[in-house]
């Protein structure tokens, strides 16, 4: 009776969960039951979750040793706030210890809590340095981005710091969101209102084009989690896939900061993804190309 | 004895027809307006109370002339009665703040609700009545015949022959009561072609075209994005499928515009499906192209749609399905919204659609406070037509049940409503007594604004269950029966428990257990499509949506 | 934010062995249960914080009829509640329970 696949888009962070890893395997530290809440929030008379907006544990991936972070993008626009923020450092500190196979760093945030600002910021730094302390250990952090809110603000730049990033087309990594970026520059820089032009800025296709998210995957929670195998050894690839972010030495930061530097220049008057889609000879297929489809042709283009 | 009766004129209208014409010509070549000169055609043209019917229809809306006829000197063109169905743009309230219309008769007024409920109060309107499509359709004919019409065509040629596009909407029927009536019939169009694809309105019929500067505007207005369909219209719309059109087995239907009903047409070709219903239910519609008509269309359960308008991007998709929708020769579809009423009106075994409030005698309104909306098509689709005289399954069987279980002499359409208990806290969808009657109070009405009649009404479906209110032997039963679906309304709450409990045993209430159907289900995931992008997969490509629908 | 506590009595359900576990979410019309055993096998308690205020008495109706219509003594029920609607409300109380028994 089911007319489709189980999407991660619209799946509650518990469900992607469960339904990532294998069977039964998944167990959470400091569950909902030990009422860990926002003392911000409380103290702000806005309602509090007994999870904090966060679920953190450790699970098997294909039976391969995983510890797993996923915010729920639906409750405060997955943000960040003191005890959620916690929670993702303690998790990355424990694979350090632990030793899993990966980490998989489910996004789905908006950024930083208004409600518990300083916190907040604070605990988007603390995460940074626990990601590179997990990558120093060896041990892949696997980002997952496909849920409504995407990966903005701090945790846009987090994305960043990941070794792979997994991304459907619904799903999103910017810095500033799109509706700051109108209130700041004006609707004429860019329109919030425009769902196309947003996607085709900060949407899975075009991150994937400019290489900065390893594969695009369907909105199923199944391509997800079979991409994820892929990632830990579990599962043959299917495509080939380059490790985004090199061990950080001097030399790659200025590799990359020139790289930068010449993409800006060379595309100053790309403005929009559909441009530099037709550059690439993709035209106007890109919209309706599937995620397999979509990755064997950049894979061709770039080889 | 006869050469003392004074002489009478039989020609009067068409005198004035002519005075009109003439004074016009300063400002148009032939048929052919400049953009420029269009205020001051329509003043020279015009007289003071005349009927003017400015096109605005659900979508499709003359802007560029109602801009126009709003620029016009007050001093010149005032005190008009405007006749048409529906009040969407702002430049149709300042015709009344500025004097240059005085009196309305209309349909609908969705959009201008608020303004409009103010221009009443302010005393600088007056309102005729509030009609229902059909029959302000009927009053052209009859004693609201326009002197003038202006009107809204995709294109014209050079002699003024129109070509209307997907968008048919009411034109022509404006121009059949305006063009035969001695009136003056002017179009804008989006452009001027050499040759049209069709004709829709012969130039002979037409008296002045102008292009307008921008094209005309065209709201999406029947598209629903289905990532905002809930779990709760999930489930009502399996209670709809599988208590009505499976059980009555409907062939002939309309649908609202709503989520609650857009989560019916999506579960088609899945639940629908599951349950063994293709060609058997849902087969021939009176519908605009909803988008998400798009996976039943596909999966072979829609044959036929008829379609009143058009909608935004599905165009390409239309003109792929011929068999299915209305085009013509051209490939383009043909609309006709007063066609479109009638099927529904007589055609049809069921109609369902939404509301924001029902009392207890299954009166419904989406009239609220402050604000005059008006009807769409509801209230010609969702009576009982009493003209009617060929029988169906559908149609038997419900008459029978309003019957007593006796073969009636005539049958009974189903007239279905579909509402959440509660449309968010503090805004109970099942009231006492209606806004309605305040608003008659409130605006001076001779009628409160009441959508569907109650005693049109056969079956209300809520979360909590579904009421057969032909099974009801009496008031007191109906009123049962409502408050026995109404949830935690305070309406729902003061219930009888022990009758409710009866109208379940006798069946007249039932529960979503009592039809097989388990509240677990009722998730997304039955959906055919979650988001736009599945209904342009959906459509092989085919459904271009407008941008704000798209995420790509 | 407004509170409330409700005791109600009810029909345990033996066969029941319920983990502690959370249902939904808190976002706007929309709420999270959290189920876990109770104290007393004969009671049901509720625990509600809610942003919409004015509605006790309607919760104590959906907390009540819930009570009634499942066998849920010795279980305990913590909602955090962003404005749901009755309807949902009951739908998610339901969807807990039916979890509970195992799918």
């Amino acid at each position: 009776m089911r007319g489709l696949a189980q999407s991660y888009r619209e799946a509650l962070a518990r469900l992607r969960v469960q339904a990532l890893l294998d069977p039964d395997s998944f167990s959470e530290w400091v569950d909902p039951a030990q009422r860990v809440t926002s003392p911000h929030l409380a103290a702000l008379e806005a309602p509090v979750s007994f999870d904090d907006g966060v679920i953190v544990g450790q699970g098997l991936l294909y039976a391969h040793p995983v510890i797993l972070i996923a915010q729920e993008g639906q409750f405060n626009g997955g943000a960040v706030g003191e005890v959620h923020g916690a929670k993702i450092r303690g998790a990355l500190l424990r694979a350090v210890r632990d030793k899993p196979s990966a980490v998989l760093l489910c996004i789905d945030s908006g950024g930083v809590r208004l409600h518990e600002a300083n916190a907040g910021l604070i605990a988007i730094s603390e995460i940074m340095r626990a990601l590179f302390a997990v990558q120093e250990a060896g041990i892949p952090v696997i980002a997952l981005i496909g849920g409504t809110c995407g990966a903005f603000g701090g945790m846009g730049i987090v994305a960043r710091l990941c070794d792979v990033i997994i991304i459907s087309e619904e799903g999103r990594i910017g810095l500033s969101g799109p509706e700051v970026i109108e209130t700041v520059k004006g609707v004429e820089e860019f329109d919030s209102r425009d769902r196309a032009l947003v996607w085709r800025i900060t949407g899975g296709k075009i991150r994937r084009t400019l290489g900065e998210a390893t594969l695009l995957v369907d909105d199923d929670i199944a391509a997800f989690s079979a991409a994820a195998g892929e990632e830990v050894g579990a599962r043959p690839r299917f495509f080939k896939k380059r490790r985004l972010t090199p061990a950080i030495s001097l030399q790659t930061l200025q590799a990359a900061q020139q790289q930068l530097s010449a993409r800006a220049e060379l595309d100053a008057e790309i403005r929009d993804g559909q441009v530099l889609w037709s550059r690439m000879g993709l035209g106007d297929q890109v919209s309706l190309m599937s995620p397999e489809q979509f990755n064997r042709r950049l894979e061709a283009l770039e080889s | 004895m006869n050469a003392l009766q004074p002489i009478r004129t039989w020609n009067h209208e068409a005198l004035r027809r002519q005075a009109r014409l003439e004074r016009s010509t300063p400002f148009s070549r032939g048929k052919a307006v400049a953009a420029r000169d269009m205020v001051s055609l329509l003043e020279a043209l015009l007289e003071p109370g005349d009927r003017v019917c400015l096109e605005g229809n659900n979508q499709k809306q003359a802007d560029f002339l109602a801009e126009s006829l709003a620029a016009c000197s007050p001093q010149r063109v005032h005190d008009l009665h405007l006749v048409q169905s529906v009040l969407a743009l702002p430049a149709h309230i300042e015709l009344f703040e500025k004097g240059i219309a005085r009196r309305l008769d209309f349909s609908f007024a969705g959009p201008q609700a608020h303004r409009l409920a103010r221009l009443v109060q302010s005393r600088s309107i007056e309102i005729g009545a509030i009609h229902t499509y059909l029959e302000l359709f009927g009053r052209y004919f009859i004693d609201l015949t326009p002197q003038v019409c202006l009107i809204a065509a995709q294109a014209a040629d050079a002699e003024g022959n129109l070509y209307l596009g997907p968008n048919t909407e009411d034109t022509p029927v404006i121009v059949e009561a305006t063009a035969f009536k001695s009136g003056i019939v002017i179009a804008q169009v989006n452009e001027q072609l050499e040759r049209l694809p069709r004709v829709d309105i012969p130039a002979s019929w037409v008296d002045f075209f102008v292009v307008a500067p921008t094209p005309n505007h065209i709201e999406p207005l029947f598209t629903r994005d289905p990532r905002h369909i809930t779990e709760i219209q999930v489930l009502m719309a399996m209670m709809a499928i599988k208590g009505i059109y499976a059980e009555y087995g409907v062939e002939r239907l309309n649908h609202g515009i709503g989520f609650d009903t857009a989560a019916i047409e999506l579960l088609l070709p899945t639940y629908g499906e599951s349950l063994g219903l293709k060609g058997k239910i849902a087969r021939y519609w009176a519908l605009n192209p909803h988008p998400t008509l798009i996976p039943a269309i596909e999966a072979g359960f829609v044959e036929r749609v008829h379609s009143f308008g058009s909608e935004v991007g599905m165009e390409a998709y239309v003109a792929a399905r011929p068999d299915i929708f209305f085009p013509g020769a051209d490939g383009s579809l043909r609309s006709n919204r007063a066609f479109c009423q009638t099927a529904g009106l007589y055609a049809c075994d069921l109609f369902i659609g939404s509301t924001l409030q029902i009392d207890l005698e299954g009166n419904s309104s989406t009239a609220t406070l402050g604000r005059i909306t008006g009807f769409g098509g509801a209230p010609n689709m969702g009576s009982d037509a009493r003209g009617r005289r060929h029988a169906s399954a559908a149609w038997l069987k419900a008459g029978q049940e309003k019957n007593g279980g006796q073969t009636p002499a005539r049958g009974q359409k189903l007239v279905v409503q579909t509402v959440e208990t509660w449309r968010e806290p503090g805004h109970p969808a099942f009231v006492e007594r209606l806004d309605a009657w305040q608003l008659k109070q409130d605006m001076g009405m001779a009628l409160p604004p009441i959508m569907i009649y109650g005693d049109d009404v056969s079956h209300i479906v809520t979360e909590e269950g579904m009421a057969n209110l032909l099974l009801c032997r009496s008031p007191e039963e109906r009123e049962q029966a409502i408050r026995g679906v109404a949830g935690y309304t305070p309406v729902g709450m003061a219930r009888d428990h022990a009758l409710v409990e009866n109208l379940r045993d006798r069946g007249i209430i039932r529960r979503p257990a009592d039809m097989g159907i388990d509240v677990r289900d009722a998730t997304r995931d039955l959906l055919a499509a979650r988001s736009i992008k599945d209904l342009v997969r959906a459509s092989g490509g085919l459904y271009q949506p407008p941008k704000q629908f798209r995420n790509w | 934010m407004e509170t409330l506590h409700l005791d109600l009595p009810a029909i345990q359900d033996a066969s029941l062995n319920p983990r502690a576990a959370l249902y939904g979410v808190v976002s706007s019309g929309n709420l999270e249960v959290l189920v876990e055993r109770g104290h007393d096998a004969t009671r049901c308690v509720f625990e509600v914080q809610t942003a919409a205020h004015g509605f006790v008495e309607v919760w104590k109706a959906v907390l009540t009829d819930f009570a009634a219509r499942h066998p849920v003594g010795g279980l305990s029920f913590a909602i955090h509640d962003a404005g749901a609607t009755p309807a949902v409300v009951s739908l998610r109380l339901d969807q807990a329970f039916q979890s509970l028994r195992g799918a």
